[in-house]
């Protein structure tokens, strides 16, 4: 490697390394809660059966599952202006992941309320518990155990999906390096240490998702 | 004390409870016998309201109740005098022993930890379990399982105690340890309602029968007469396969 190459990669490290900690880790952070909040909502009420909830959630889901993501992206960034509606861009992407993601995680939330048997439940009837009593204390700590991996999976592609936002103008890792390419021409490099970057962080997430597996009890769904 | 009159229940069409009578006094130990399909574990169900009958009513000490019409309040306060004994345990998996003893009596009935847990210390040595009681579900064996259940069913002190065949799950030479709890709660004077296949059990610990084939009651009584002198036809072809099997 030249030695001019070398000072390129030292130099952009933190021009890559710095919209990483002040865009890509918040906007995946931020995106995350809100797509959790949002799936144990939607699928509490298909589980619950409530009527009118229900099918909305469905509907919900149908679209954010059934469109492609920089689709939705540019829908509400691009899209939205023409109806006086302006989003900046990263509320624009905080938004279009949250709801993304939320869809996909209602759906893992779902499956994992509904692998808890309904043994569980009644027992909890039995002993004494009201319904609510019996979701907070009972089914949901079971199916956060089950979703756990599933949404640890999740979570560490969205990290990567975030570099989509560069098409929103969104100031993060990826369309930091765009620019260094733009000055140095270096695409081959460049692209490869920033896709280190992301293979770094997503080391770190898998760790913290193997320590998490050991925390979240140990009991296990048998 | 609890009264059971005409309890009706059909699944889509099929008519699995045909109006049944049940009479529980304080202290009985009542063996409900028949074959399978026969309706014992849909009566269990329906008098805890796990199910929901169709018509019929209750009295529960001094309160009557139209099963096919009862609130969420009714039962609710009818389940805080009952307990249930499932025949797969369904211990709460994400609790340890202790705390599926004391779950009921800390959330359910907001009673302080301490108390609960000396309570639910108390229980987990009546059924041999308190050196257990930091394990999980998955960590005991199934009649470990089922004696954790038994102590979270008594935790609350309830009236009654209803068994869903609560050995029939278990590998042969882990049912004598439930029985023999059991057998001590009947020594005690505790009043249960036992669905089981177990015939000898029966015949040791029970003081009264149900017989029921096809949603009716054939034959109920007294336990000595039930076994030793049987009335009817069916009852009598029953106690000799059964007895044959064993
Ligand atoms: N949830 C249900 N939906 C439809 N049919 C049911 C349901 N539960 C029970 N049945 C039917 O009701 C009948 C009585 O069942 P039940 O489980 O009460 O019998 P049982 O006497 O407990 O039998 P076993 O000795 O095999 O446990 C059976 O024909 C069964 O198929
Ligand atoms: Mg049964």
């Amino acid at each position: 490697m030249s030695d001019r190459l070398v000072g390129i990669l030292i130099d952009s490290l933190p021009k890559i390394i710095i919209p990483g900690i002040k865009v890509t880790i918040p906007l995946t952070a931020l995106s995350f809660t809100f797509a959790l909040i949002i799936a144990t909502v939607m699928a509490m009420v298909q589980y619950a059966d409530i009527r009118g909830l229900k099918q909305f959630a469905r509907f919900y889901i149908w679209i954010f599952r059934g469109t492609p993501l920089l689709v939705q992206l540019f829908v509400i960034f691009y899209g939205l202006p023409s109806l006086g509606v302006m989003i900046d861009p990263f509320p624009a992407a905080v938004l279009v992941f949250s709801l993304n993601e939320g869809a996909y995680a209602s759906e893992t939330m779902r499956a994992a309320l509904e692998s808890v048997p309904k043994g569980q439940i009644e027992a909890g009837y039995c002993t004494g518990l009201s319904y609510l009593q019996i979701m907070r204390r009972i089914v949901l700590p079971q199916a956060l155990k089950t979703a756990f991996p599933p949404l640890s999976n999740s979570l560490i592609s969205m990290v990567k999906d975030t570099s989509l936002a560069a098409n929103i103008t969104v100031a993060e890792m990826f369309m930091a390096t765009q620019r260094v390419v733009a000055r140095t021409y270096e695409p081959l490099a460049l692209y490869i240490e920033v896709g280190l970057i992301y293979l770094v962080i997503c080391t770190v997430l898998t760790r913290v998702q193997s320590w998490g597996e050991k925390k979240i009890g140990s009991y296990e769904n048998v | 004390m609890l009264k059971i009159e005409s309890i009706k229940k059909s699944f889509n069409g099929l008519d699995v409870l045909k109006s049944i009578d049940l009479e529980v006094d304080k202290g009985d130990v009542i063996a409900i016998l028949g074959p399978s399909g026969s309706g014992k574990t849909t009566l269990l169900r329906c008098i805890n309201f796990l199910e929901s009958a169709d018509g019929g009513t209750m009295t529960f000490d001094e309160d009557t109740y139209d099963l096919g019409h009862v609130s969420k309040k009714e039962i609710a306060a009818i389940r805080k005098k009952t307990a249930f004994v499932f025949q797969n345990y369904n211990l709460f998996r994400n609790k340890t022993a202790l705390e599926n003893v004391t779950e009921g009596l800390i959330i359910g009935r907001k009673m302080p930890r301490d108390k609960a847990e000396e309570i639910g210390m108390k229980m987990l040595e009546k059924v041999g379990m308190a050196d257990r009681r930091d394990y999980y579900p998955h960590q005991l064996s199934g009649g470990q399982q089922q004696r954790v259940a038994i102590a979270r069913a008594l935790a609350p002190n309830p009236e009654i105690i209803y068994f869903d065949e609560p050995t029939s799950a278990l590998d042969p030479e882990l049912i004598g340890e439930v029985l023999t709890v059991i057998r001590n709660l009947a020594n005690e004077g505790m009043t249960m309602l036992i669905v089981t296949h177990e015939i000898n059990f029966a015949k040791n610990v029970a003081s009264k029968v149900l017989f029921m084939e096809n949603g009716y009651v054939l034959e109920s009584g007294d336990a000595k007469t039930f076994f030793e002198n049987p009335k009817e036809e069916r009852t009598k072809e029953f106690l000799r396969n059964v007895t044959r099997e064993e």
